[in-house]
């Protein structure tokens, strides 16, 4: 049976994400005929929804309003549940991103619904949508499906295909007011912390360091070849307890999980609970002096050799062959 | 100050994962306080240390969540509490917060703490599940947490960004890596946590229906991801190597 779908749409920086189109892709699959609705929040995001048809959205509900300049959990989720309660949806997906993390227990909460984390993958059994998503950070899979009443679910970056854009769909907008009040959570200030501006969950390609890289510096060569090819920087926990580089680019069992079309580990010994947070990559690159090292027994293609002399011979490889054409 | 955390254990980040009739295998696996939950007990312990007070640590599971308790009351934590789930056939987030809320119910709390993620399910969601049936504002991510009069104010890494974000207090809040540095237990904090409370609560006596914990999700099936072929370690000069990998990423994994 045909399902009305509702999709969170998220921007960053007053652009949307790709996470964004991919969830109206999942939202397709499970609306199976059905209509797929996409909600659109914050200050001003009126320049948001065409692209949002151009993805496979059927109507888009925009929110504006100027308390939802900043993410709160209160703010999104008052304006959210109102949408829930006008659209009556028979599925809600959200971006497993930051905002997704946060808001979507709150709303399943509040719905006392049952909510998949994090899927990986889509798939209906008849009347049922099933969901693949990774446990123990991927050392393992499970698949999921919410038991009965509304289906909620947050989509991982970079693993469900959106449509093939379309810039002739359009559709009507439809603009919804909001009443938000009691915000309990105030935003002080925002403070810019990733370098390059790649998001390492949404990243296509990952230019990782473990303890080899040696020092802060030492990452400076995997951040010359990581701006060359639009690729974020991540790094190892052996390389985050050192000191080299901030928490917040650790991949791993503990710190983020990622699986990008490339990830190149520059240094990186493979412990397992590293391995957890990368092996699901598409294809990986391993980059390290010691030939016994784990992380050659993941990797597709393996140099033995020390990363600064590696990287920027790569980088300069890349320059080459992508000036070329 | 009433402070509370929720914890939760998990196997070692070190285990390799055994499927065994559909179900992970727990034999001969060590178990710890899940990761995140650590910096949210470290946290518990420092503010109670500045603000007076106690610390409760809360947990669900069987008997053996008993020593991760232990260990909590170790690391400087007053209290612990077992919600003993041994006869629930299933559960899952929504179990897991129902019973916890009705855990709270008659409880006075200024602050409860708990981990943004645990590492096996990793789902986040029983923290923001919990703070929503309790009426109260949570704040997840956290890496720095400083509390003045009933003011909270807090660092939470947003995606590699940093939010400053104000609250007031009561309020629940979840631990991101850098938070804090966990401490290892001490021996007399090992002695002292000996004598220390643990009550134990079955779920059952809980003021919850049957209803209102079962789970809203099943899981189907579990599998182990496809082992990974060992893949090609490239050979000869260091510069012909690296010319040869840019030319299998473009032509061959076609992902550049």
């Amino acid at each position: 049976m045909a399902k009305k779908v509702l999709v969170f749409a998220e921007a960053r920086d007053n652009e949307l994400r790709n996470v964004s189109f991919e969830a109206i892709g999942a939202g397709k699959e499970i609306a199976a005929g059905g209509e797929v609705i996409a909600v659109v929040v914050g200050e001003n995001v009126s320049s948001l929804t065409d692209p949002l048809f151009h993805y496979g959205a059927d109507r888009v509900i925009k929110v504006e309003d100027q308390k939802l300049k900043n993410y709160t959990s209160d703010g999104y989720g008052q304006a959210f549940l109102q949408i829930v309660d006008s659209v009556d949806p028979d599925a809600i997906l959200m971006p497993h991103t930051s905002i997704g993390k946060d808001l979507a227990p709150r709303l399943a909460s509040k719905l006392d619904a049952g909510l998949v984390s994090d899927a990986t993958g889509i798939e209906l059994d008849g009347e049922e949508v099933i969901f693949t998503r990774p446990i123990y950070s991927g050392k393992a899979f499970e698949k999921k499906k919410v038991k009965e009443g509304i289906i909620l679910a947050t989509i991982r970056p970079n693993n469900i295909d959106a449509l093939e854009i379309d810039e002739s769909r359009s559709g009507e907008v439809f603009e919804e007011s909001v009443n938000i009040k009691d915000l309990r959570t105030i935003v002080k200030e925002v403070v810019r912390k990733s370098t390059s501006g790649v998001d390492l969950s949404e990243a296509k390609v990952i230019v990782a360091g473990g303890r080899g890289v040696k020092s802060e510096e030492g990452f400076e060569p995997l951040q010359e070849l990581a701006d060359l090819l639009g690729a974020a920087v991540g790094a190892s926990r052996g390389a985050c307890d050192a000191d080299y580089c901030d928490y917040s680019l650790q991949i791993g069992q503990t710190g983020k999980v990622v699986t990008p079309d490339l990830y190149i580990a520059c240094g990186i010994s493979g412990a397992i609970q590293h391995l957890a947070g990368m092996s699901n990559s598409k294809v990986i690159v391993a980059i390290n002096k010691d030939p016994e090292a784990s992380i050659f027994s993941v990797a597709d293609y393996g140099i033995v050799g020390d990363l600064f002399e590696v990287v920027p011979l790569l980088t300069e490889e890349f320059k080459k062959v992508l000036q070329t054409n | 100050m009433n402070i509370y955390v929720i914890m939760k254990r998990t196997f070692d980040t070190e285990e390799k994962i055994v499927i065994e009739n559909g179900k992970i295998s727990e034999e001969g696996v060590e178990f710890i306080i899940n990761p995140y939950d650590e910096y949210a007990i470290e946290e518990a312990i420092q503010l109670r240390d500045d603000h007076g007070g106690e610390v409760t640590v809360v947990s669900i599971g069987d008997e053996d969540v008993e020593k991760e308790l232990r260990t909590a009351l170790a690391m400087g934590a007053d209290k612990a509490v077992l919600i003993n789930n041994e006869d629930l056939d299933e559960s899952d987030q929504y179990t897991t917060t129902a019973l916890l809320a009705a855990y709270f119910e008659d409880k006075e709390y200024d602050i409860i703490l708990g981990g943004n993620v645990s590492n096996d399910n990793s789902t986040g969601q029983v923290g923001p599940r919990l703070a929503e049936k309790l009426g109260i504002a949570y704040v997840t991510t956290i890496t720095k947490l400083d509390i003045d009069g009933t003011t909270a104010t807090m660092e939470r890494d947003v995606e590699g960004d940093m939010e400053i974000v104000e609250a007031q207090l009561p309020l629940l809040v979840t631990a991101q890596q850098g938070l804090n540095e966990p401490r290892y237990p001490s021996l007399p904090g090992i002695m002292k946590a000996k004598k220390k409370p643990l009550e134990e609560i079955d779920y059952d006596d809980l003021d919850v229906e049957d209803d209102e914990i079962e789970a809203k999700t099943e899981t189907i099936e579990r599998y182990l991801p496809p082992k990974k072929e060992a893949g090609k370690v490239l050979e000869g000069e260091l510069g012909d190597q690296v010319e040869e990998l840019v030319k299998l990423l473009r032509q061959e994994a076609k992902v550049i």
